[in-house]
């Protein structure tokens, strides 16, 4: 009796010790802990817990660890989770504009109530490497305390527009009914803004940010103003059936982007400004620019604008921004697929036969013809 | 292969009991309108988009204890997707799995349809990666959908004729478009079209699952599959010169092995069970000794022949 | 509130509901075969057929609205205790409901139908016989059945088969129903033809 070879198992397994074995690097150098990673890469973790659809610093760490750092895996590792997790209801909507601030800036006003608050931001450093860092010799300076209190009123700046009449009001659908739920049902085209919204805000982040480009540099037409862009935490809130009344989960951080696009309207509409809205987890302005840029060039059917550009497509922009998906589909070409090449093959060589056949008739042919 | 034990820590079948009812309901439609991709809600599952949680969807929503799974990639038992996801079920479903395809009650599959007739009371599930026949001709799935509701498969039709005037025949060689039950247009996923034939009158019924595309369908037992052709240009599948060069079957979907750098290769069965079958049963192929040379087989193996 | 609840549902709610399934696929694969369900695997109020309640059990939830019958009403509690399916609105809200084989009204012709781009947003109909066996022959044809299947459910009203024609010929609109009678079933999907033999 013959027996092909297998060693199909023993390999796979041997692949998990490897990996495990990359993952940890060289023992010598302490392990890095969850703490840390939550501590002090939040940027990242917050774009695991946006692509995850998940907000938890903490397995977001966990996940960036075990990911040995690759955001997407993270993000599938925490999505592979979230989804096992049982679901209790829904909170109430968050309200951003009681949200403690801790970044604020509009670049269509100079100044507002509440005024520009600056807060954590790279924007303004000069992006020169801070080699104390490398040295481990940093002696963190403690941000100095304003002598005053940020002003608690701190309206958002669409709201001022449109209590001028000048911006697109925002309206829910007849009757407000729940919105749709992108993590247990698929999408459908013509696709709502509920849908269009969520399947953004867990958008890849370099995907979004290369469409949102795109808008803005050739392919959209349309260069929009940062009405505001607002940082901090927001209370979560939970309505019990059972108990009847409300409580607080806890905050969390969130990034909101309002943009001011160009105005618009129709022999029946006045002019007015359209918004672009973005929001995310943690804090990722880049991010939520981005999502805010194309809500507002995918709102192409509700202002009866023309399709013409990539990003005003719903069906390319949300079938493929979402990079757990992605990966799958086009990491899969790394399976075998040697039944279908076979098939190929054996097509090519045919058709290649037949073809040379062709060529050597024509060719005798016209040494006929020339004889 | 004997049963194993069960991990506590996930579900039985590792869905969550509300995601199986949702996914049962599709299956029923999906039986009751045969070959109608029904969207369902997808979720996510441990291993990654595109590498069969389509499939492992449904199998999910279908294993019980009494079940016995066998899981082929390319036809074989022991490639590595087939064998991490005949572990998924062993651990979160604790269930007997075989590589025999007749002793099988679920088989779930990517890209073949095993070379053994399949009978009454079997399921073959198959792992979708594009559920949608029409999308290289049309990208909106707005706009296929509504072909699919009118029938209008014009398209369809004008695109593999036209491989017909270029290349003298239909230049598909796997994902063959086929016709099912008179009605709808679907993908038969990426089989090989010599795979074709078999999904026609199978008594056994077939379930697809597109993880990622989130859609499920369905060909129940004994059901017409036509794969779609003219009639002065025949559906045809593929043939090779040489049988398999470890069993000799002439009748079998076969794999090209590369030998050598210098243009050698042999063909091999890419049913690696209905191979070992044949082999067992004393068939042998031409290419056995170089096979043995080559330690391509077992060489442990020799001394019980 | 009624004494219904107390009923059990399933005794093995996880390996029960995938047993059951299993039955009904395999009835919805194989028209006009008769599925049998086991007594034990789950409890059923008083005058409901057991192969109703454990479709019903194994089918719904919040996301599934039901319509029932008039007659059936008394399993309401008992339904919505396992289950948490609400009450569909209408009959046209409608995706799993629980009608008589004597009743001609609803007509199953009047459920959700599904529509042309998404055909399986239609209902499933759950028909309560008094046999499945002994009554006028039915000759079923389509797929899923090798060349012919012979049917006699009992106790049908005198329109049923004419209903379920009109229904099947919307194909692939239209509703699927299931036959049952005490511990048996039987699927009806759309995709069959029917036809009244003698």
């Amino acid at each position: 009796m013959y027996v092909a070879v297998k060693g199909g198992e023993a390999a796979i397994l041997a692949t998990h010790d490897l990996i495990a074995e990359e993952r940890r690097g060289d023992r010598s150098v302490p392990e890095v802990t969850t703490a840390q990673l939550s501590e002090q890469m939040k940027l990242a973790t917050a774009r695991v817990m946006n692509e995850g659809s998940l907000y938890d610093p903490s397995l977001a760490a966990l996940a960036l660890k075990q990911a040995q750092g690759d955001s997407i895996e993270a993000a599938f590792l925490v999505r592979a989770y979230r989804t096992t997790l049982p679901r209790f209801g829904s909170t109430r909507p968050l309200d951003t504009s009681e949200m403690a601030i801790r970044r604020r800036i509009s670049a269509t006003y100079k100044d507002l109530p509440g005024g520009q608050v600056l807060g954590p931001t790279y924007d303004y450093t000069h992006r020169l490497f801070d080699f104390a860092l490398m040295a481990e010799g940093e002696t963190a300076p403690a941000a100095p305390i304003a002598s005053d209190p940020l002003e608690p009123h701190m309206p958002r700046v669409p709201d001022i527009l449109g209590d001028e009449g000048l911006m697109e009001a925002e309206v829910p659908p007849d009757g407000d009914p729940a919105p749709f739920d992108l993590t247990r049902d698929p999408i459908q085209f013509p696709a709502d803004r509920d849908t269009r919204l969520q399947t953004l805000s867990r958008g890849d982040e370099g995907f979004l940010l290369g469409l949102a480009y795109s808008v803005q540099r050739g392919f959209g037409g349309n260069h929009p103003f940062a009405g505001e862009i607002r940082m901090g935490e927001v209370p979560v809130r939970f309505k019990s059936e059972e108990l009847g009344f409300e409580i607080e989960l806890g905050d969390i951080t969130l990034t909101e982007c309002q943009m001011v696009n160009q105005f618009q309207g129709s022999k029946d509409k006045p002019p007015q400004f359209t918004r672009g809205y973005g929001l995310v987890f943690g804090h990722a302005e880049r991010k939520s620019m981005s999502m805010a840029i194309l809500d507002r060039s995918l709102k192409n059917r509700e202002f009866g604008e023309s399709v013409d550009y990539p990003a005003q497509d719903e069906e390319f922009v949300l079938y493929h921004s979402d990079n757990v998906e992605a990966a799958g589909f086009v990491e899969h070409l790394k399976l075998p697929h040697y039944v279908d090449f076979q098939g190929e093959l054996e097509l090519i060589r045919k058709i290649r036969k037949e073809f040379d056949e062709r060529q050597s008739e024509q060719k005798a042919e016209k040494a006929g013809e020339a004889a | 292969m004997s049963a194993h034990a069960i991990d506590a820590d996930y579900n039985f079948g590792y869905l969550d009991e509300q995601t199986k009812r949702m996914i049962r309901r599709a299956l029923l439609k999906a039986v009751a309108i045969p070959g109608y991709q029904v969207p369902f809600g997808s979720r996510e599952m441990p291993l990654a988009r595109g590498w069969g949680t389509g499939g492992i969807q449904i199998t999910a929503a279908l294993i019980g204890p009494e079940d016995k799974l066998k899981v082929i990639d390319q036809g074989a038992d022991d490639t590595t997707n087939a064998v991490s996801i005949r572990r998924f079920f062993a651990r979160v479903a604790g269930v007997e799995t075989t590589e025999k395809t007749n002793e099988a009650t679920l088989i779930q599959t990517r890209h073949r349809v095993p070379e053994y007739p399949l009978s009454k009371g079997q399921i073959l599930v198959y792992q979708v990666p594009q559920p949608e026949p029409l999308r290289k001709i049309e990208s909106s799935e707005v706009e296929t959908r509504k072909m699919h509701a009118w029938s209008e498969y014009g398209a369809m039709h004008v695109r593999l004729y036209e491989d017909i005037a270029r290349y003298g025949r239909v230049a598909t060689s796997y994902s063959y478009p086929v016709m099912v039950n008179d009605r709808y247009v679907m993908s038969p996923t990426p089989i090989p079209k010599f795979d074709n034939p078999k999904m026609d009158n199978m008594p056994a019924l077939q379930l697809f699952g597109a993880g990622r595309e989130k859609r499920i369908y369905a060909v129940p037992p004994f059901t017409k599959v036509k794969s779609l052709d003219f009639d002065d240009y025949p559906f045809e599948v593929q043939k090779w010169d040489e049988p398999c060069a470890l069993c000799g079957a002439r009748d079998s979907y076969l794999d090209e092995v590369i030998t050598d750098d210098r243009g050698g290769r042999m063909f091999v069965c890419s049913d690696s069970s209905y191979c070992e079958d044949r082999r067992e049963a004393g068939h042998v192929g031409i290419q056995i000794d170089w096979a043995k040379d080559q330690a391509y087989l077992d060489p442990n193996a020799d001394e019980a022949k | 509130m009624s004494v219904a609840p107390l009923i059990q549902g399933f005794s093995d709610p996880i390996l029960g509901s995938q047993a059951i399934f299993r039955s009904i696929l395999d009835a919805m694969a194989h028209p006009g075969t008769i599925g049998a369900i086991d007594d034990s695997i789950c409890g059923t109020p008083k005058d409901i057929p057991l192969a109703a309640a454990a479709c019903l059990l194994t089918l719904i939830d919040y996301d599934t609205p039901v319509w029932l019958a008039p007659e059936f009403m008394s399993m309401r509690s008992w339904l919505a205790f396992h289950t948490g399916a609400p009450d569909a609105a209408s009959i046209d809200q409608t995706r799993f409901a629980l009608v008589s084989a004597q009743s001609s009204s609803p007509a199953v012709t009047d459920f959700p139908k599904g529509d042309d781009r998404y055909p399986d947003l239609s209902a499933t109909i759950i028909v309560v016989c008094t046999s499945l066996q002994g009554g006028r022959p039915i000759r079923l044809k389509g797929p899923g059945i090798e060349s012919e299947k012979i049917i006699s459910p009992q106790g049908l009203h005198e329109a049923f088969w004419t209903d379920v024609r009109a229904n099947n010929s919307q194909f692939p609109l239209g509703s699927d129903i299931i036959l049952v009678a005490g511990h048996e079933l039987i699927a009806l999907p759309r995709s069959i033809t029917c036809e009244e033999i003698g």
